[in-house]
């Protein structure tokens, strides 16, 4: 695949989320992952893209291709300026919700894809990497 | 790297690139190691786009391969081994394109730096070995795209040797032999999902009676399975738990929670028939009199 | 906004879901079916995802919502055809659908329902005596 190695999108509105989740299974299947880790992969980016959306008022979506040796992999990083996340332990536990969730947002997004990464400061905004490898 | 070095192979490819080009095709299409496969204007694109990425990597001035700014020439590099490989080339045909770069460049060193010993041996030095990188680059993504058959090939094979079994209508048995790791596990897993689907079966037998051992993430493997074929809308039985495998869970404080277990497939058959509204009943026996 | 249509099968809602929604589009969906349980008094709800690829967090909040929600009316709440990916992607992601009846497809599902409702007036009936 000699062409586009990322892309960007804005999330403000319901309408983005379901775009980022399109435009993620297309570099999912560009990069020839299983049905199984397709849909592991745009089920995590559908949850984050809305936390961004929800919690973050809005932010960025990058979708890229990166690759460790001759491993080829998907980094999702979502990026927003809202308030930021005081307690980053209590988010990522199952079933913490501050926005009448299930909660399951962060936490399950981490066990859906292989390596999950997130920084925030209140005040700071919040960002979430998360790498898929194949 | 010297700060003059840099600039002497990316400015001498600047100034000389159409003849450099020109030489390298002619020599690649002389040389006897070329397969007859790869047409001329085949060869003529790939060894112009490739130094034309070879150039813009070296403008941008670093000379470490694995960075960033080398990314278009592996990728380019990774498409052209890839092609290669499925037309027939050798590992060592295709770093060869990469390497037969070296004799007109060297060509023009010699030319350019004729009362400069020392740039010249340090221009062919360096040059050296990022031509060496690059080509050992395409050897090893010939042995990735191998390693991808023989992956694939595995897979095959696995799902070959557990078949799952349409038992009765609506009901499947899935015999599992042997010792099941993590990967083999998964796979398994899946292709039963997907019979449930093809075979639209409501009840799932998984048979462990020929697994000698079990440890913790088969057995999470086996009640994720549960829980996803449950969540499509079938109930799965596991059968055949051997005493030492029920001592294992128990061991191991797996949760095996709601799921039905039998201590034989014949068992679980029964129950599986009661529940999809089918009795056995048995046929009275007339004598021929 | 378009809706997803909401059809009438005997006592029973049939929904099928064959796009990818926008979360306003769910939350539009479940009062649709809330008000539709009420206003023809169905005994229960019957929603096909086999044609979702894809069910995050928010639409399984939805799913189990409509089921507890159907409840309270009196309506059992079947989900169809879910899909072996999704399935095993929502076991990962840990929810749980509790409450939620699943069935292979529309017709078996048809066929829990109308057992379900059957159960149900038969203990009615047992009840009244």
């Amino acid at each position: 695949m000699t062409g586009r190695r990322s892309e960007e999108l804005q999330i403000r509105a319901e309408e983005d989320v379901v775009r980022v989740r399109q435009a993620t299974r297309q570099w999912a299947v560009d990069l020839g992952f299983s049905l199984i880790d397709q849909t592991k992969i745009v089920t995590a980016a559908s949850e984050l893209a809305r936390n961004t959306m929800l919690h973050g008022g809005g932010g960025s979506a990058c979708l890229e291709i990166v690759e460790n040796g001759i491993r080829r992999g998907l980094c999702l990083t979502f990026q927003d300026q809202g308030p930021g996340i005081a307690d980053l332990d209590l988010a990522l536990k199952d079933g913490y919700t501050t926005g009448g969730g299930m909660g399951l947002g962060l936490g399950g997004s981490k066990r859906l894809m292989n390596e999950f990464s997130i920084s925030s400061r209140p005040g700071e905004g919040t960002r979430v990497t998360v790498v898929k490898w194949k | 790297m010297s700060q003059t070095g840099k600039s002497r192979l990316s400015d001498i490819l600047g100034r000389h690139e159409r003849e450099i080009l020109q030489d390298w095709i002619r020599l690649q299409l002389s040389a006897g190691s070329r397969r007859s496969d790869i047409k001329e204007n085949e060869l003529t694109d790939q060894s112009r786009d490739f130094i034309s990425a070879f150039r813009r990597a070296l403008a941008d001035g670093s000379r470490n391969t694995q960075g960033p700014e080398w990314q278009p020439v592996r990728d380019l590099l990774s498409e052209l081994s890839r092609s290669r490989a499925r037309q027939g080339s050798s590992p060592a045909e295709t770093a060869t394109f990469v390497f037969s770069l070296k004799q007109p460049l060297f060509e023009r060193f010699r030319q350019e730096l004729a009362d400069d010993g020392n740039a010249l041996a340090d221009e062919i030095w360096s040059t050296t070995t990022l031509l060496d990188d690059l080509g050992l680059w395409t050897t090893e993504i010939y042995q990735k795209g191998r390693e991808e058959v023989i992956f694939r090939q595995q897979q095959e094979l696995l799902e070959l040797s557990t078949p799952v079994v349409r038992l009765w209508h609506n009901v499947l048995a899935l015999p599992l032999i042997g010792t099941l790791d993590s990967a083999r596990t998964q796979v398994v897993m899946e292709s039963l999902l997907q019979e449930i689907v093809n075979a639209g079966a409501a009840i799932a037998i998984i048979d462990i009676t020929g697994v000698p051992t079990v440890d913790t993430l088969v057995a999470q493997h086996l009640l994720k399975t549960v829980a996803a074929a449950r969540l499509m809308g079938a109930d799965c039985i596991i059968s055949g738990i051997r005493p030492q495998i029920a001592q294992t869970i128990v061991h191991l404080g797996v949760e095996l929670g709601d799921v039905v277990t039998k201590a034989s497939l014949a068992d679980a058959l029964a129950l599986a028939l009661k529940r999809t509204g089918y009795a056995v009943t048995r046929l009275q026996q007339t004598r021929e009199s | 906004m378009d809706r997803i249509p909401i059809l009438k099968m005997g006592p029973f809602l049939l929904v099928t879901i064959q796009v990818d929604m926008h979360d306003r589009l769910v939350l539009a969906l479940q009062d649709d079916l809330m008000n539709q349980i009420r206003a023809k008094a169905a005994s229960g709800v019957l929603i096909d995802i086999s044609a979702l690829d894809v069910v995050d967090s928010f639409i399984g909040r939805m799913l189990g919502n409509i089921a507890a929600m159907a409840r309270v009316l009196d309506a059992e709440t079947v989900v169809t055809g879910m899909r072996p990916a999704v399935a095993i992607t929502l076991v990962e992601l840990g929810l749980s659908l509790k409450g939620v009846r699943t069935a292979l497809d529309v017709e078996r599902g048809m066929e829990l329902l109308h057992t379900s409702l059957k159960d149900q007036e038969s203990s009615h009936d047992r009840a009244e005596v």
